[in-house]
C-alpha cells in the first residue's frame, strides 16, 4: 500500500513540451510511472518521448483516462494550469513550478476547497511511491520500498533524510514533498491523515522548517488523532527574524512567530521526538520499526 | 519587495487615500525649502526600510527653518540600523485627536486575505497583536470575490471606531484592499491612520510590500525597486541569482536547496561553529555558478572556512566536482580552506574527480561540517 500514488496512477504532464517538462517526463517514464499524456495549449497532436500531447487537460484525461496531473508550467501561467487540472478533473495535481504569485495561489486554494482533488505543492519536488511511480523531479534511485512515510517542505532535505534512512535499510511507503511556499494545497495534517490510514506505513518522518504555523497544527493533530509514531525534524534553528531563507514561506516574522523552537516544542509536547540532525531522525525511526 | 514610505504614500494618494502634504528631499537645503513651502510644524522622516525609525532618531518634528536645517543635517547621511539615509520625506505635521490602524495581509494558515482594523494605532501593531489580540478586528476575504463593502464596515464597527468617522475609515480600508489586490501586495498598512479634530482621516504613514514573485506583472512597482538599500553582498547575490542571507559567523556555507542549506547552518551551530551565511546555489550547479558562489563567500571577510554541501538529485555530483576544481584552480592561492561533501546522483564519480590538493573531501554531512568548524577555529584571523 501507499498514499496518493500507486499502480493505478495515470499521469498527464502539463507543460510537457518545455525543457523541464520533457526531461522529467523521460525520467518519470524511466522510473516506471504511467505517463499517459501531455497537455500544452496549441501543441495537441504532437508527441513527446512517445507520449501523445493534447491541447487541454480535459481532453487528455478523457482520451487517456488520466487521473493525475503534474504541472511544469512557468509561474505566470501555473495558476491557470492548476485551475485547468482541477476542472478536468483529476484526483491528484502535483505542482512543481516555483515562483507562483501568492495571490494566484490563494485563488487556486479557494477553488481546491470545492473539489475532492489533492493538490501537492507548488514549489515542491513531487510525490514518489518507491518501486511503483514518481510524479515530479525526485531522484528515484535514492528511494527504496518499505514502511516509513515521509513528508517534507523541502526537496534536497528530503533526499538527505531518505539517504540516512536507506543507509539503515529503512525503506519508504510514499514520500511527499509538500513545498516551501506560503500557500500550499496539501499541508502536514492532510498527509499525516493519509499515512495514518495506510496500514503499511509503520512510522512517519515529518520534515518542517521555519515560517507559518503548519508544524504546530500538525503537532496538535498528532497528539489528538494519531497512533502511527511520527519523528520530526525542523530546519532553520539558526535563521534570523525577518529574513527569507530561500523558500518564500521560510521566514520568521518580526513578532517571533514561525520560529524553529516553537515548532520543536509543539512536536515534543505531542510526544513526537525531534532529531537535531537528519542522522538522529533515522536513529529514532530505527528504534521504532 | 518593500516600497519606501514616500513611494507607498504616492501609490495610496493616487488611489484617493488622503495623505499629508509632503515632499522628498535629498539635500539639507532642499529639505529646508520644502519645509518653508509646506509650513511649520513639519516632520522630517528618514526614508529607509526599517521599523522603529522614530525611536532610532530617524524622525524629527521641527517648528522653524533653523530646526529643520539641524534635523535634516543630522538625519541625512546617518546610519539607521545598518542603512544609510540618503533621502528624507518632509511632511506636514498633522494635528490629530485619534490614531487608528488599518491593514491587509495574506493569512497563510487560512490561505486567504485578511483585512484588519484597530483603534490602537500609532504603536507597534505586532506588539498589540501579541498582548491583546482582541484589540484588532479581523475580516477574512474570499479572494474570488474581493472585499465586499459591508465587510469593511463590519471590521470598522467591530474594532469600535468612532461612528462619526466609521464610513470614511471603511472607505480607506476598501481602497487599501483593492490596492493590495491590484498591486500584488503581500502587506499593505496605514499606521497610524490619523483622525483630526475636524473628523478628517489622513494616512500619516504607509507600508506597501509587494510579492516579489509577481513583479513581472507590476512593471511600475518593479521600477521603484531600489537595490541601494541592500547589503553589498546581498546585492551581489541578487546579480548572481542566488538566494543569499548574510549572517555574523565565520563558517561560509554553500549548498543546494533551501531546506538542506538551512539544515547545514543548523548543524554548523550544533557542532559549535557560527554560520557566516545562507547560500542556496540552486539546481544544476555548473562551473560558473560554483565560481560565483565561492566568490560570494570568499568576499565575506568574516569567513574563515567554507563547507560545500551538495545533495544531487537532478544536480549531478561529477558536474559539481568539475565546477569546484575549475573554480579553485583559477586561484594562485585559495583564500580559505574548503570542505566538500557530495551525495546523491553521481556522488562517487564526483568524489573521484575532486582535486584533494585544493579541497578536503568528507563523505557525510556531519563529518564535513565538523571539519569546516575545525578549520574555521584554526584559521580564525
Amino acid at each position: 500500500m501507499s498514499v496518493l500514488v500507486d499502480e493505478e496512477t495515470r499521469v498527464v504532464v502539463q507543460g510537457i513540451t518545455g525543457g523541464e517538462g520533457k526531461f522529467h517526463t523521460e525520467q518519470m517514464l524511466d522510473y516506471g510511472t504511467n505517463v499517459v499524456a501531455g497537455a500544452v495549449p496549441g501543441k495537441g497532436g504532437q508527441n513527446v518521448a512517445g507520449v501523445p500531447v493534447y491541447d487541454t487537460v480535459g481532453e487528455a484525461a478523457r482520451e487517456e483516462n488520466a487521473n493525475a496531473a503534474v504541472v511544469f508550467v512557468p509561474p505566470a501561467f501555473a495558476a491557470d494550469a492548476c485551475f485547468e487540472a482541477l476542472d478536468a478533473p483529476v484526483d491528484l495535481v502535483v505542482a512543481i513550478t516555483e515562483g507562483i504569485p501568492t495571490q494566484d495561489m490563494s485563488r487556486v486554494y479557494r477553488k481546491l476547497q470545492e473539489t475532492d482533488t489533492h493538490l501537492v505543492g507548488p514549489n515542491c519536488p513531487g510525490v514518489i511511491t518507491p518501486g511503483v511511480a514518481k510524479l515530479g523531479i525526485l531522484p528515484g534511485n535514492i528511494f527504496s520500498s518499505g514502511n516509513v512515510g515521509l513528508v517534507s517542505r523541502s526537496g534536497t532535505l528530503t533526499y538527505q533524510v531518505v539517504d540516512n534512512l536507506t543507509e539503515r535499510g529503512l525503506g519508504q511507503t510514499t514520500a511527499i514533498g509538500i513545498g516551501g511556499d506560503p500557500i500550499i494545497g496539501t499541508d502536514f495534517v492532510d498527509t499525516l491523515e493519509l499515512f495514518e490510514a495506510d496500514p503499511d506505513t509503520h512510522a512517519i518522518v515529518m520534515c518542517g522548517e521555519i515560517g507559518g504555523e503548519d508544524e504546530e497544527e500538525a503537532a496538535r493533530y498528532i497528539g489528538q488523532n494519531m497512533d502511527t509514531p511520527v519523528v520530526g525534524f525542523i530546519a532553520g534553528r539558526t535563521a534570523p527574524p525577518g529574513k527569507r531563507m530561500g523558500h518564500a514561506g521560510a521566514i520568521v516574522s518580526g513578532s517571533g512567530t514561525g520560529t524553529a523552537q516553537s515548532k520543536i516544542d509543539a512536536l515534543e509536547n505531542a510526544g513526537t521526538p525531534v532529531g537535531d540532525t537528519p542522522e538522529e531522525v533515522a536513529d529514532h525511526i530505527a528504534d521504532i520499526v | 519587495m518593500k516600497l519606501h514610505e514616500y513611494q507607498a504614500k504616492r501609490v495610496f494618494a493616487d488611489a484617493g487615500v488622503p495623505t499629508p502634504d509632503a515632499e522628498l528631499a535629498e539635500t539639507v537645503d532642499a529639505a529646508v525649502d520644502a519645509a518653508e513651502r509646506i509650513g511649520y510644524p513639519v516632520a522630517i522622516k528618514a526614508q529607509v526600510q526599517v521599523g522603529g525609525r522614530g525611536k532610532a532618531g530617524g524622525i524629527e518634528l521641527v517648528d522653524d527653518a533653523e530646526e529643520a536645517r539641524e534635523a535634516a543635517d543630522a538625519i541625512l547621511g546617518m546610519d539607521l540600523k545598518g542603512y544609510l539615509v540618503d533621502r528624507v520625506l518632509v511632511e506636514e505635521a498633522v494635528d490629530f485627536t485619534n490614531e487608528l490602524y488599518v491593514g491587509v495581509t495574506m493569512d497563510r494558515g487560512e490561505g486567504k486575505p485578511v483585512a484588519m482594523v484597530s483603534t490602537r494605532g500609532g504603536v507597534d501593531i505586532e506588539a498589540v497583536a501579541t498582548e491583546d489580540p482582541d484589540a484588532i478586528a479581523r475580516e477574512h476575504v474570499d479572494p474570488a470575490f474581493g472585499m465586499h463593502p459591508y465587510q469593511a464596515r463590519k471590521a470598522v464597527y467591530d474594532a469600535g471606531v468612532d461612528r462619526t468617522v466609521a464610513n470614511d475609515v471603511a472607505g480607506v480600508l476598501t481602497t487599501l484592499y483593492d490596492l493590495w489586490a491590484a498591486k500584488d501586495g503581500s502587506d499593505a498598512e496605514i499606521n497610524p491612520l490619523m483622525i483630526t479634530a475636524d473628523d478628517e482621516v489622513i494616512a500619516a504613514d504607509a507600508v506597501m510590500n509587494i510579492d516579489g514573485d509577481a513583479l513581472f506583472r507590476q512593471p511600475d512597482l518593479a521600477e521603484m525597486q531600489e537595490e541601494a538599500a541592500e547589503d553589498g553582498l546581498e546585492a551581489k547575490a541578487n546579480d548572481y541569482g542566488f538566494d543569499y542571507v548574510s549572517l555574523d559567523g565565520s563558517v561560509g556555507i554553500i549548498g543546494n536547496g533551501a531546506g538542506l542549506v538551512m539544515t547545514t547552518l543548523d548543524i554548523v551551530d550544533y557542532y559549535g561553529g557560527q554560520p557566516a551565511n545562507f547560500l542556496d546555489i540552486g539546481g544544476g550547479a555548473k562551473a560558473e555558478r560554483v565560481t560565483n558562489a565561492l566568490d560570494m563567500v570568499f568576499s565575506d571577510e568574516n569567513v574563515d572556512a567554507v563547507v560545500f554541501n551538495i545533495f544531487g538529485g537532478i544536480t549531478r555530483g561529477d558536474e559539481v566536482a568539475r565546477g569546484i576544481n575549475e573554480a579553485l584552480e583559477a586561484f594562485d592561492e585559495i583564500p580559505k580552506r574548503v570542505v566538500v561533501r557530495l551525495a546523491g546522483t553521481n556522488a562517487e564519480e564526483g568524489m573521484e574527480i575532486l582535486n584533494t590538493d585544493l579541497v578536503t573531501v568528507e563523505r557525510t554531512l556531519e563529518d564535513a561540517v565538523q571539519r569546516a568548524v575545525e578549520y574555521a577555529e584554526e584559521d580564525s584571523a
